[in-house]
């Protein structure tokens, strides 16, 4: 399972990669993750990678991915192409429109308001990857929920391990609506 | 130094457990667990996380970490510690490695334990500074001017950058010279699962130290026994040419012949020690292709090389671990039977030119530069062009 | 009858001599110097890493100076001399090196080391010529002198090496000449019982590849014209600096306070260890 971040810097794309890759290493499973982002800190194109398989990982830098998920325009727009046909599409719904002329075939596509929510309900925008972070997990099965809530408490700055956490739980809640939906 | 209390304590917290890091992270606390005692480095896309990591990480355990004005500098502050007695080591990539390469050559002349780890970048010059190459496999070889040997080991994994820098250290100590970790851009900068190993299960290698009086520089064996500073010994540590004891002679034509020999001949004549390889082979030994790799390009390679047997293609693959020495030997009786050798590498065929050396089949160079590592799918189509 | 032994050259790796400097050379002078404060201080060599680089200069401690050496690369002894003295810190760690050496291939170490302020001693000596290499122009040279690679005369200003290092940080400065045997000696003696970067230039003749460009065949015409040029340090200030052209500011040009780099590095360093102590002893 091939998994893309992508989003502005400033928006935890890279952490929320981590934090995917080091739940499935806690699992037991195998994890290479990667990322890339402009020399600027803030702002610039970010985008982070993350390869879990129960198998030994040869692709280091695959070109496609299983699924995508987009906080920003251009991020989707740049990396839309590089989706397999019935991947699975995941996009912040306030950030980015999508546009199906651009997709490839069979796609699974999610519509979430995660930063309208990080935002509203929680006062912090900055925390909408991991409303993110548990709506995808909860679709794709892909950790167990006791090492993502590890992970998370390990890599979020002190002081913020329950925002981090509650924001997480309402991005599962809302899969588990869009599931019973 | 070494493992005191100190680092004992640090490590406890640390051992037998299992991490997710970086490439350049496993590697800086890989350099903990062979007892570093001192890193001295410059900032450098890819290799400024080991330089951040041990800033952060060895002075809890002992170990001292200086950034230093440039590369020049950072290599010569780790030839200067090394002659205390401390384990000391240096990380960089192309335009630093570049810029090291003057006092590589004194490290190398005055026979000084020490290790630097290049994370290599796309060049030349500055190049693509956050891409990966393998561009530098000959200047590690070749970099700094005059006959010399050189050891240099390749990690495929972040869990290799832990382990081999034990290995590095250990090489050092054991042969009195320089050795380079070779990574590449793509494994230092990927995380992966690192298990960092008990510390009851570390065994780092002493130098043999020189009998006080005992010349420091010559004598019977190929690798003479070091002193340190301030032991009363009143060693000269020159990069000229010298003598046994130490002293200058730059004029007397077997003095220096003996001298650079002696250092060529103390790791020519221990390849076979120091050599490392990893085979994979087809399991009906009728193999007539074979894939040759290194580093980052040996994961895609080796995950090419089983798609094509699961195809019901023969194809035999080895991964060279140690770069340098060349594992000529290996490599020659690994093409023995083979018609055709493939080496995929992320240069325009800087080690395939070498194997060519020492092989009687046919070697095609796969290159890629451009900053991207091979895929699968790239090397798989090289294989089944050629075996059809 | 025979000479009573000169008592410094306990300090000399005697089986090595005589020495190969040139008949009138300054570097004779300054190794001489050095051993006279050593032997003041009753400091023990064993004690001691002398550090040098490429150059004539750089053979005064290397390999004449009877203790541990380390003779490096042109331009590089203080950055060796970073790793020794951090390892080392109970050692005496001392550079003797050339003007080309320190101020030109390695200006950069040596200004950034004055800037840690680590302690070390560094003893420039400028003879304001590359000598050994046959008479180039240095950073030192001063503007107008012909060499070999300035034919049509030198259009570079000179460094003030001193004031350079000064400005950059380091705890003791001082200029002085091999006229100045004696305050030389008292010079070398505060720079090494300094703590922090300690610098001296010493301004020196080379007879053979820069006094017979600028018509001074012997090192006595050099160190007469040295007495001549040398004004007090006190005596400069006064002076417009129209006054001081041709002059050799001689004197200390800073003798301060400020804290030392290996002293500062290990007290960081133990901290972290202690740290790391408490949280285990907390948990145990």
């Amino acid at each position: 399972m091939i998994i893309r971040f992508v989003g502005f810097g400033g928006q935890g794309i890279v952490l929320s990669s981590y934090i995917i890759g080091k739940s499935a290493v806690l699992d037991g499973k195998r994890a290479i993750q990667n990322q890339s982002y402009g020399s600027e800190s803030r702002g610039g194109e970010c985008r982070g990678d993350v390869i879990i398989s129960d198998e030994e990982i040869y692709e280091l830098e695959p070109v496609n991915q299983d699924v995508l998920v987009a906080l920003t325009q251009p991020g989707y727009e740049k990396f839309i192409p590089h989706l397999k046909p019935g991947g699975t599409l995941i996009v912040d719904k306030d950030l980015v429109i999508t546009d199906e002329k651009m997709e490839p075939e069979n796609i699974a596509r999610y519509a979430i308001p995660a930063t309208d929510i990080a935002h509203k309900k929680f006062g912090r925008k900055i925390i909408a990857n991991m409303v993110m972070l548990g709506y995808m997990n909860t679709l794709l099965n892909q950790v167990t929920f006791e090492s993502l809530e590890k992970a998370v408490l390990e890599n979020v700055p002190k002081g913020t391990e329950k925002l981090n956490l509650d924001a997480m739980r309402e991005g599962i809640e809302l899969a588990k609506q869009e599931s019973a939906r | 130094m070494g493992f005191n209390e100190d680092r004992k304590r640090y490590l406890a917290g640390l051992e037998d457990k299992t991490y997710f890091m970086l490439g350049d992270e496993a590697c800086a606390y890989g350099a903990i667990f062979a007892g570093c005692d001192f890193f001295a480095g410059y900032p450098i896309t890819p290799a400024s996380e080991v330089a951040e990591r041990l800033a952060e990480e060895l002075p809890k355990a002992g170990g001292l970490c200086i950034q230093m004005e440039d590369e020049l500098a950072s290599m010569a502050a780790i030839v200067g510690a090394s002659w205390t007695g401390g384990r000391s080591m240096t990380a960089t990539s192309g335009p630093g490695f570049s810029l090291m390469q003057e006092n590589i050559g004194y490290a190398i002349m005055t026979e000084t334990p020490c290790v630097l780890v290049d994370v290599q970048r796309s060049g030349p010059s500055t190049g693509q500074a956050t891409k990966p190459a393998q561009g530098d496999m000959m200047q590690a070889r070749w970099g700094t001017h005059g006959d010399h040997n050189i050891i240099a080991l390749s990690p495929n994994s972040a869990q290799e950058c832990f382990d081999m820098m034990q290995e590095c250290f250990n090489l050092a100590d054991t042969y009195r010279t320089p050795v380079i970790l070779l990574m590449d851009g793509e494994i230092g900068h990927i995380r992966e699962s690192v298990t960092m190993p008990a510390l009851s299960s570390i065994k780092p290698a002493a130098r043999k130290m020189a009998k006080p009086g005992e010349d420091v520089f010559g004598g019977e064996e190929l690798v003479p026994g070091i002193t340190h500073y301030g032991m009363g010994q009143n060693v000269h540590v020159t990069g000229s040419t010298h003598k046994a004891n130490g002293m200058r002679d730059v004029t007397t034509p077997h003095v220096h012949e003996a001298l650079v020999k002696r250092i060529y001949n103390k790791i020519d004549d221990n390849r076979e020690k120091i050599i490392r390889v990893e085979k994979d082979i087809s399991q009906n030994g009728q193999s007539k292709i074979g894939v040759i790799a290194y580093g980052a390009t040996a994961r895609p390679s080796l995950g090419a090389v089983r798609a094509a047997r699961d195809d019901g293609k023969n194809i035999d693959f080895m991964r060279l671990i140690t770069i340098w020495p060349f594992a000529r030997k290996q490599v020659a009786e690994f093409a023995k039977n083979l018609d055709m050798i493939l080496v995929p590498e992320m240069n325009l065929g800087q080690i395939s030119r070498e194997i060519e050396r020492f092989v009687n089949c046919k070697v095609v160079s796969v290159p890629k530069i451009g900053g991207v590592p091979h895929t699968v799918e790239e090397i798989y189509d090289a294989i089944t062009e050629v075996a059809s | 009858m025979s000479q009573p032994r000169n008592q410094m050259m306990n300090y000399i790796r005697e089986e090595i001599m005589p020495h190969r400097f040139c008949p009138g050379c300054g570097c004779g002078t300054v190794l001489n110097v050095f051993t006279n404060a050593i032997d003041n201080l009753k400091l023990d060599p064993v004690k001691m890493v002398c550090v040098s680089g490429i150059g004539c200069s750089a053979w005064i401690p290397s390999p004449y100076f009877k203790s541990d050496t380390l003779h490096t690369t042109h331009g590089r002894p203080i950055a060796f001399a970073t790793g020794v003295k951090v390892m080392r810190p109970d050692l005496k760690v001392v550079v003797i090196a050339g003007d080309g050496d320190v101020s030109g291939i390695g200006g950069n170490h040596l200004i950034h080391a004055a800037r840690r302020n680590i302690d070390l001693s560094v003893f420039m000596v400028n003879n304001m010529i590359y000598g050994m290499t046959g008479g180039q122009v240095a950073p030192t040279t001063p503007t107008g002198v012909k060499t070999s690679t300035t034919p049509h005369l030198n259009i570079e200003p000179p460094f003030q090496v001193a004031e350079l290092v000064a400005a950059a940080g380091a705890s003791y400065v001082a200029r002085w000449t091999t006229y100045h045997v004696f305050r030389l000696i008292k010079a070398m003696e505060e720079a090494i019982t300094k703590q922090g970067f300690s610098f001296i230039e010493i301004v020196s003749q080379c007879p053979d590849n820069y006094g017979r460009r600028i018509g001074l065949r012997t090192g006595v015409e050099f160190l007469k014209m040295f007495k001549k040029q040398a004004i007090p340090i006190d005596k400069a200030r006064e002076l417009p600096e129209e006054k001081l052209e041709g002059r050799i500011i001689v004197g200390k040009l800073r003798d301060r306070e400020r804290p030392e780099y290996t002293s500062e590095l290990h007290r960081v360093t133990k901290e972290q260890v202690d740290k790391i102590k408490a949280e285990q002893e907390k948990i145990s």
